[in-house]
């Protein structure tokens, strides 16, 4: 563990462009294997196909393995287990929605990423995604303004039940909205437990005995160890809405510095990602 | 018209350049039983009448014995489209004998082509029937066996028109006379113009429609009565003659099936006349506009398990900018229910009414009215019947919390709390409910009250008082109702997670203390975190069932439980303070 990402203040740090590039491959992966989603493939080929596609470009750890979630699974309905979230041999079908989530280790750094699509017209799926938007854009203003994570969280909490959502994060291990990554040492041998990496959990426990005698957690959730400050680092954030078995999600890097600029505060590790060139598009249709 | 013998009378209403749709009515009845659904479709459709041969002013054939067999029933129905629509198919509705008849037109081979779809309802293929008689006769599991001696026990006039002379005599005496009151008291079919003077008539002959068909056709019903046009079938629940398992497995038969099912008796074309009418219309709608590029489509009918039910209906929410409201209306909407949302908040309202139509609602309105305002809520209905139709379900929901000793509680805050909580629902039910009243035509009202209605509380005083009396309005007005068929339920929903606690009033406490309560019992409703879809869940069965009262959470069905077992429980548990 190197721990630097705790003085960032410049936006383009070696180091930043390490997380950007890997963050931007698991994205083109993302969108590469969405390309070739058909009726009829199921989660876990989806998931292989993340797996080769990151292989074949030089991925060899992850923080954890490619998950692929299709239809009302992406809104996790009826999820009970954590192993429920591992993918099944559910197939696409016309219409349905989809969620690819990957977080590979690629020359050291980490990104974890999730991409939310739907195999032909949805207009639901459309409006989910599209009010996502108002979620990245509130969770970097409160984080800039240095909110409790706690308070964000049930900010974020109530801002998709005025929208109609329910909150599905919720039903991640410890119900986070985020959590910290990092560097991730390269090892030879990586071995995964339930289909995380070793490496990169040993970065997060450890982080969390820190934190646990400094006041915060790695992990973003509702409770009270997260009632702290924004800590420096990159975060992993991924609201999650769900809404009567249709789901969507947008995952990808926070930055959180301790500058005392604002702008350089927090910001996005990436502006140019697909789903804000999404929203931006919709914009100019508009 | 004159056709193998017989002369039909028929009768045309609307535009003859329309499709034309086929009202074949039942036994013992004429062409008259359809007179307030025909004038309904007579508006979109060309619609053709005619008095089944033997009945009404058609005349009957000689000798009575072998000519109304359904072979020469479908030589009367042939004969009678190729004069009102010669080169367009047909869409046929039948009632009663004339969905027998209906069946066996869509089933042979000879009218292929010539009908665009079949709207049955309560009265099965005989064919069909036969099979299914069969089907459980051969592996006769206790189930089966029970199902054969339900409708067994409910066929029992079948028995008595096989009687020879014994049902003419009848028919023509005392019963004759007496059918419309039997009609009017057990069928709940409104008194008036129906049924007509030829009722002896219609029904001494109408007789050997069974004596010709039932027993030839049960014994050896055909093996290929696949329907060959869309069939939407529309089942009375609280028909007496037939059973709804008789349907079971009808998809067989009939592969591009629509189902809807309506809470009345028997004479549904008499009972619930909008209702069908709107159903017949968006069927044929489907159907015809499928009709021009190859063959006919299936509508695009809801995937809910509730959409037979509650499809195309008009339901009417209050409070419905968040919480249980919010969940119901799209708990709704995905049963394809037309949603007036309605709320203080408009914006919450209408995002409500959006989000419906994305998911299945083929209409939705946000509404912003105050339920505590008469005069609104007024104005609201009349707009609502002049625009949308009159409420088909109506949920009485909108409702706010106060928390607080009652010593520390103000008439002002008393007044807040009965006025939405109470008055709310007495607006909705008095208004809403009389105009489902007036139409006469069923409906229904639910009532959100609260566990706390049955558990008595310290710290909830003036919000118990409230859901106690909502919980009693129901059940007052459920006992009034019942005679116009329109069922009341109240819901007592226990610890819920939704936005109530973050807007509650805790009396006696200052703007600092409040906002650390309403966070604090926020969290504690988010952690025990019981969804409100599942409430809605329980407000859509209970309209279903027709409940009169239901506790949704364990903790609600406790109290309930509690509240009758062991009320001196309840009275200790309401002694103590919540950890806030």
């Amino acid at each position: 563990m190197t721990g630097s990402t705790m003085a960032v203040q410049d936006t383009n740090t070696p180091e930043l462009r390490g997380f950007r590039e890997v963050q931007r491959l698991a994205y083109a992966c993302a969108e590469a294997v969405a390309g070739q989603l058909r009726s009829g493939v199921t989660e876990r080929e989806a998931a292989r196909m993340q797996r080769v596609w990151l292989r074949e470009r030089g991925v060899r750890d992850w923080f954890h393995l490619p998950f692929a979630w299709f239809g009302d699974r992406t809104a996790f309905a009826g999820f009970k287990v954590p192993l429920q979230f591992f993918p099944t041999d559910r197939k696409l079908e016309p219409g349905m929605p989809f969620i690819l989530d990957m977080a590979p280790v690629y020359k050291g750094f980490t990104a974890d990423v999730g991409y939310a699509g739907c195999l032909g017209l949805n207009p639901l799926h459309d409006r989910l995604l599209a009010d996502l938007e108002a979620h990245r854009e509130l969770i970097l203003r409160e984080v800039r303004e240095r909110r409790s994570l706690r308070e964000i969280y049930e900010d974020v909490e109530r801002l998709m039940t005025a929208q109609g959502y329910a909150n599905r994060h919720r039903a991640y291990p410890f119900g986070v909205i985020a959590h910290k990554v990092d560097r991730v040492a390269e090892r030879r041998w990586s071995p995964r437990v339930f289909g995380f990496g070793t490496q990169a959990l040993k970065g997060l426990v450890s982080d969390a005995l820190h934190g646990h005698r400094d006041g915060w957690s790695p992990l973003w959730s509702p409770y009270r160890f997260s009632d702290h400050p924004p800590q420096p680092g990159l975060w992993a954030v991924e609201p999650h809405l769900g809404f009567r078995g249709t789901g969507a999600k947008f995952e990808e890097i926070l930055v959180v510095t301790d500058s005392k600029d604002p702008e350089q505060s927090a910001f996005w590790l990436d502006d140019d990602l697909p789903h804000v060139r999404r929203w931006a598009e919709e914009k100019v249709a508009a | 018209m004159s056709t193998g013998g017989v002369e039909l009378c028929v009768a045309e209403l609307g535009d003859a350049g329309r499709p034309t749709v086929v009202l074949v009515h039942g036994y013992p009845d004429s062409k008259e039983v359809w007179s307030d659904v025909a004038v309904r479709l007579a508006e979109h459709w060309h619609v053709v009448l005619y008095d089944v041969r033997g009945h009404g002013r058609s005349t009957a054939p000689k000798p009575l014995r072998g000519g109304f067999t359904l072979e020469k029933l479908t030589d009367d129905f042939l004969a009678v489209i190729d004069t009102v629509s010669p080169d367009r198919p047909v869409h046929v509705v039948g009632h009663d004998w004339g969905s027998v008849q209906a069946w066996e037109f869509v089933t042979v081979g000879r009218t292929e082509g010539r009908i665009a779809s079949f709207t049955s309802m309560s009265g099965p293929s005989l064919d069909h029937f036969g099979h299914w008689i069969k089907r459980r006769m051969t592996r006769p599991t206790p189930r089966k066996v029970g199902q054969l001696l339900g409708q067994g026990a409910k066929s029992w006039y079948v028995y008595m028109l096989h009687t020879p002379v014994l049902p003419e005599l009848a028919w023509r005496g005392p019963l004759g006379k007496r059918w419309p009151g039997i009609l009017e008291r057990l069928e709940k079919v409104p008194a008036g113009d129906y049924p007509t003077a030829s009722l002896p008539d219609d029904a001494a002959h109408g007789a050997w429609l069974y004596r010709d068909n039932v027993r030839a056709r049960l014994s050896r019903p055909r093996p290929d009565a696949y329907a060959h046009a869309p069939v939407q079938l529309i089942t009375p629940t609280g028909d007496s003659f037939l059973s709804e398992r008789l349907y079971d497995g009808l998809e067989d038969w009939a592969p591009r099936l629509v189902r809807r099912s309506i809470p009345a008796k028997h004479w549904v074309p008499r009972t619930r006349p909008d209702q069908l009418a709107s159903w017949i219309d968006e069927f044929v709608t489907a159907n015809e506009s499928g009709g021009r590029d190859g063959g006919p489509v299936q509508q695009s009918v809801a995937q809910s398990p509730y959409a037979q039910r509650f499809g195309g209906q008009l339901v009417l929410v209050t409070g419905a900018a968040s919480g249980i409201g919010r969940a119901t209306a799209f708990a709704f909407a995905e049963a394809g229910a037309r949603i007036v949302a309605v709320d203080r908040d408009a914006e919450g309202a209408a995002r409500t009414a959006e989000m419906a139509r994305l998911i299945g609602a083929p209409a939705a309105w946000g509404e912003a009215v105050d339920v505590s305002d008469e005069a609104a809520m007024e104005k609201l209905a009349a707009r609502v019947a002049a625009e949308y139709g009159i409420v088909d379900v109506l949920v009485n929901n909108a409702g706010i919390g106060l928390s607080g000793s009652f010593l520390e509680t103000t008439s002002e805050e008393w007044k807040k709390v009965l006025d939405v909580n109470l008055w709310g629902v007495i607006h909705g039910c008095r208004i809403f409910g009389k105009q489902m009243a007036d139409r006469g035509q069923g409906g229904h009202i639910v009532n959100t009250a609260s566990a706390a209605a049955f558990q008595p509380s310290r710290v909830l005083p003036a919000y118990s008082t409230s859901k106690a009396a909502v919980l009693m309005l129901s059940e007052c007005l459920r006992a009034e109702l019942a005679e116009k068929s329109i069922g009341v339920s109240a819901i007592c929903p226990g610890i819920v997670n939704t936005n109530i606690t973050a807007t509650a009033r805790f009396a006696g406490a200052d703007a600092a203390e409040e906002e650390r309560l309403r966070k604090r019992s926020s969290r504690l409703y988010g952690r025990r975190n019981y969804p409100p879809e599942k409430v809605a869940e329980a407000i859509l069965r209970a309209v279903v069932r027709n409940q009169a009262v239901v506790p949704v959470t364990p903790e609600a069905r406790g109290a309930r439980l509690l509240s009758r077992l062991s009320p001196g429980a309840l009275r200790s548990v309401a002694r103590l303070k919540p950890p806030l």
